[in-house]
């Protein structure tokens, strides 16, 4: 096997140039954004079918192994990753066909596709770098895209938003680049086994939390989350599923990383993390039942979301660290396939009727009955309630918790339940009532196309439930990464 | 015969399968609807009655696959999970052809055939649910199918019953993941197991078994509408016709009622459940239920609170048997679980047939229906003697085991119990056949002459199950009927 034909190197450089080509050649951008996908998803599977076989994966880039040059390495978990961005990607583009065909939305054509393929190129890299440098400029990578894809509707509130969201992603990397420096100063190298390797010592434990606190404004963990809900909310509907469900996960799964190799110093920081956890669930959850807007509320319930992966992080101390990564990593796919389907499902409910205000959906004589499914199905995933796995993994979250005697965080769990519900219903209620319209309700008429793609991805989300044995089994492969070496 | 180790699966198919093909059905496809669901309820039918006796004849059929380390999917066709969905495959037919023709012209049929399939799904899932875990699963997909239902009519007085009937069984669904969750960590597995798994926990740590009992027992109470949890039931009422009848009949409060045996029977083991003191609280705690649901039922005037009051007390009864801890108690539950449900379909289908021919839904309204419509009210008629227990309807039989099994477990209370409830029966359900059959109706109501207009499909349901109540009254010794594979049962969950 030649280097430059290894699915790593495909998986980061396909996009790439699909990135320039699409950005070079407008009028085929679409095309081409779609090719690069069914590509890069191709590469991806062939990548996760080798991990299966042989375990983990590393290829040094360039001929040079680290120290000194770069390496890619793929286990269980970044494949997982990879998986996940890629199939939910190529199903967001297959919306994006339909949700950015209008007449007006020439430009929004025009620039989505480079930004996106630009994304998937930083996003690929997180999920393949085996040194915080390479991180580094990859989360700049995901950064500059992320928020272009925010102001690409092109209306005031969301450039208002887009610029909040660039100051806390400059703030976020800055924090961790200087993390990054701290590392080198204090071990003079970058790269994961380095950092294993490396002696506890006071200066570490200052990068640590200078990096971690850089990825929780990144990836928004109360109270860090200020720049999320305005930011989700008013992108165009395939923009909003591709940073809700994709984009804070990359942040999430560098924490998820660096706290494998630099673990944790002590329970009382554990424990922080899982109390600002809680907190986002319950100011997220107050948040989304005050919501007027149906895609604001859809954004708060990922601020609450990302509330609930730290809380599974956290569910069983110090101790429990070494499982609980798992019950993180599961909710982490469940979230980011069921929240592309809601966004995408609710981008669709606004452009059939027209507005989305909750308050009046159930005013509308239009009912795009297949979207709002879409939408209670993803609402079930998000819920947490069976079999979709976003149940599974709350099950897991609760049953570490038990198990080490951590009630705290099942009572909290249980009251994020409780008000998902209570949220999520304010929507699903609208769509079933029907004594405040005025006109004749239009007839319900069966499957449309356009539904197709978040319908399968709210489909997967609630299937994957069934699915979950193999997974965990999945992520684990080559984990810890310590005994790879 | 054929040997298909899949035949759990394919009877739950049936319904699963349905739903999404119903959903995807444009609303104008009237007739390809009414064909598929008739289609596929007659082949569930046949489906189940094969299976019933493979495994009358000894198979076993057990199907499972990991979801999580150490935790299954696991679907089992035991006598106990046969007898819930031949209920429910019998009245998923009955109650099709009578939807059909209650809903015709109506809007959103569509929608509500999806959910009614699912929903019926959810039932044959929880019957077949061969662990706690699975029966989470299908439990928390019954509620969501249900409400659907329940808020058919879309309007706000619908919509407010809904949210109370999410609030309340949402609320016991995440108890029951959270005692589920309890019983995989103090016992290491959620099986069904005649005798029980708790037997170990129980010796060491008999407190968190106790907590764990009153949390799992609290959370299937919601859905088996058990004292103080039972407001939702009578409020849901606002659902159409066919809805209550099935929620009151097979779904939502058996479900609940068949849950309470399998974690007294199965998780906990009767013995067990004995030593830890439990069951007699329990029997008191049903015993409250059913004068309280019997009592409010008496003050009732529209006719379907006052049938939703009864279900209340009379699904207490299977909880009442379940918990006398004696093997003829246990009998009398199992047979009032078909008794029960095929009784009060009667008397909903009726009650819907009056409201949709005569537009009577009070009490005070029925004077001179039964020559309005004496077929329904015949059915209807059958029903709440058999409900009050007359001999030799359905619900004498029940009763009668019951009343035996108190006296076996040296409860006498039973018995005084049972007469009580009985003579509360006969208060608020006599008045109604009095009004039907001896009260004349032009005083009532300002005359629409003639006969009123019900087609054959709403016509014949409520009469079918009404000759079900005498055929499993009078014929409860034969072969086959729910009382003998009741027995068959109750040899399995005591070991004898």
């Amino acid at each position: 096997m030649t280097p430059d034909l290894d699915p790593m190197i495909l998986a980061i450089f396909l996009p790439l140039f699909g990135a320039i080509a699409a950005f070079m050649l407008p009028r085929a951008a679409a095309v081409i954004g779609l090719v690069t996908l069914a590509m890069t998803t191709g590469a991806v599977f062939w990548l996760a079918q080798r991990v299966l076989a042989t375990g983990a994966v590393i290829v040094p880039l360039g001929g040079w192994g680290a120290p000194l040059g770069i390496d890619l390495r793929a286990d269980g978990l970044s494949v997982a990753m990879l998986l996940l961005t890629s199939a939910v990607g190529f199903l967001v583009s297959v919306a994006a066909l339909d949700s950015l065909k209008g007449a007006d939305q020439a430009r929004q054509r025009q620039y989505f596709w480079p930004l996106w393929l630009l994304l998937l190129t930083g996003m690929n890299g997180v999920y393949l770098s085996t040194d915080i440098f390479n991180l580094y400029v990859m989360i700049e990578v995901i950064a500059l895209a992320a928020v272009g894809l925010t102001v690409l509707s092109g209306t005031k509130a969301a450039l208002r938003a887009g610029l909040e969201y660039m100051y806390a992603s400059i703030l976020g990397a800055l924090l961790f680049l200087m993390g990054v420096g701290f590392v080198y100063m204090q071990a003079g190298q970058l790269d994961f086994a380095g950092l294993i390797a490396a002696e506890p010592s006071a200066a570490m434990s200052a990068a640590l939390a200078l990096m971690i606190v850089g990825l929780l404004l990144k990836t928004a963990l109360f109270p860090l989350h200020f720049w999320l809900p305005a930011a989700h909310a008013n992108a165009t509907a395939p923009a909003s599923a591709l940073l809700s469900g994709l984009v804070v996960k990359a942040a999430l799964y560098i924490f998820l990383r660096l706290t494998t190799y630099m673990p944790l110093p002590d329970e009382i920081l554990i424990t922080l993390i899982g109390a600002l956890g809680a907190g986002a669930v319950l100011w997220g959850g107050v948040q989304a039942l005050r919501a007027e807007r149906l895609k604001l509320l859809v954004a708060w319930s990922t601020v609450v979301q990302i509330g609930l992966i730290f809380i599974a992080f956290a569910r069983a101390g110090q101790v429990g660290l070494a499982e609980s990564w798992k019950a993180a990593a599961l909710l982490i796919l469940a979230h980011g396939v069921a929240k592309a389907a809601m966004f995408l499902a609710a981008g669709r409910i606004k452009d059939e009727i027209g507005h989305d205000r909750i308050r009046d959906l159930d005013r509308a004589p239009v009912r795009p009955t297949l979207a709002q499914f879409t939408f209670a199905l993803a609402a079930i995933s998000l819920i947490g309630l069976p079999p979709s796995l976003g149940f599974i993994g709350k099950w897991s979250l609760m049953e570490g918790a038990m198990s080490a005697g951590y009630w705290h965080w099942v009572v909290i769990t249980m009251i994020g339940t409780l008000m998902s519900v209570a949220y999520f219903s304010r929507v699903l209620s609208a769509f079933l009532r029907f004594d405040r319209v005025r006109a004749p309700v239009g007839e319900h008429q069966g499957w449309a196309l356009a539904d197709a793609a978040p319908l399968t991805l709210a489909l997967t989300a609630i299937g994957l439930g069934l699915m979950a044995a193999p997974i965990l089994r999945f992520i684990e492969i080559g984990y810890p990464f310590g005994a790879a070496l | 015969m054929m040997d298909a180790p899949l035949l759990p699966l394919f009877i739950l198919m049936t319904s699963l399968l349905a739903a999404p093909i119903l959903f995807a059905l444009p609303e104008r496809s009237a007739r390809l609807r009414t064909g598929i669901n008739l289609s596929m309820a007659a082949l569930k039918v046949a489906l189940v009655g094969w299976l019933s006796l493979k495994v009358s004849q000894g198979g076993i059929y057990d199907l499972r696959f990991e979801m999580l380390p150490g935790l299954e999917f696991k679907l089992q066709a035991d006598p106990l999970a046969i007898l819930f969905i031949a209920l429910s495959a019998v009245l998923w037919l009955i109650t099709t052809v009578y939807s059909v023709g209650y809903l015709e012209h109506g809007p959103h049929r569509a929608r509500f055939f999806g959910f009614f399939s699912l929903c019926v799904a959810a039932t044959v899932g929880i019957a077949m649910s061969g662990n706690l875990f699975t029966f989470l699963l299908f439990y928390e997909l019954l509620t969501l199918a249900t409400y659907p239902l329940v808020i058919h009519r879309g309007d706000a007085a619908s919509l407010r019953a809904g949210r109370i009937y999410l609030i309340y069984t949402l609320a016991g669904g995440l108890v029951l993941l959270l005692g589920t969750l309890g019983l995989w960590v103090l016992a290491g597995t959620t099986d069904f197991v005649p005798g029980g798994v708790l037997a170990d926990v129980v010796a060491e740590t008999p407190l968190a078994a106790k907590l764990l009992f009153v949390v799992l027992i609290g959370a299937l109470g919601v859905k088996a509408a058990l004292f103080p949890f039972h407001a939702w039931l009578p409020i849901a009422m606002v659902a159409p016709a066919p809805v209550s009848a099935l929620l009151h009949a097979v779904a939502v409060v058996k479900a609940g009622a068949f849950g309470i045996m399998r974690v007294v029977y199965e998780v906990f083991g009767i013995e067990t459940a004995q030593a830890l003191g439990v069951t007699v609280p329990l029997a008191v705690l049903a015993g409250i239920t059913i004068i309280y649901g019997s009592l409010r039922a008496i003050t009732q005037d529209d006719i379907k609170k006052r049938l939703a009051y009864s279900t209340v007390s009379q699904v207490s009864y299977i909880t009442l048997g379940v918990a006398l801890a004696s093997p003829i108690a246990a009998t009398g539950a199992l047979a009032h679980l078909i008794h029960q449900g095929l009784m009060k379909i009667t008397m909903f289908m009726a009650a819907g047939n009056l409201a949709e021919g005569l537009g009577v839904k009070r009490v005070s309204q029925m004077d001179g229906v039964g020559r309005a419509m004496p077929g329904t009210m015949l059915a209807f008629s059958l029903a709440a003697l058999g409900m009050i227990g007359l001999p030799p309807l359905a619900g004498f039989v029940s009763k009668w085991y019951l009343a035996q099994g108190g006296l076996e477990a040296g409860q006498d209370w039973v018995i005084a119990l049972l007469l009580g409830s009985s003579l509360l029966n006969a208060i608020y359900f006599l008045p109604m056949l009095h009004r039907a059959w001896f009260c004349d109706a032009a005083a009532q109501r300002d005359g629409a002459p003639g006969r009123p207009r019900i087609g054959w499909m709403l016509a014949a349901p409520p009469i079918t199950t009404a000759v079900l109540v005498l055929v499993a009254g009078g014929f409860a010794n034969a072969p086959f009927s729910p009382l003998e594979w009741t027995r068959f049962i109750v040899a399995i969950e005591y070991q004898e």
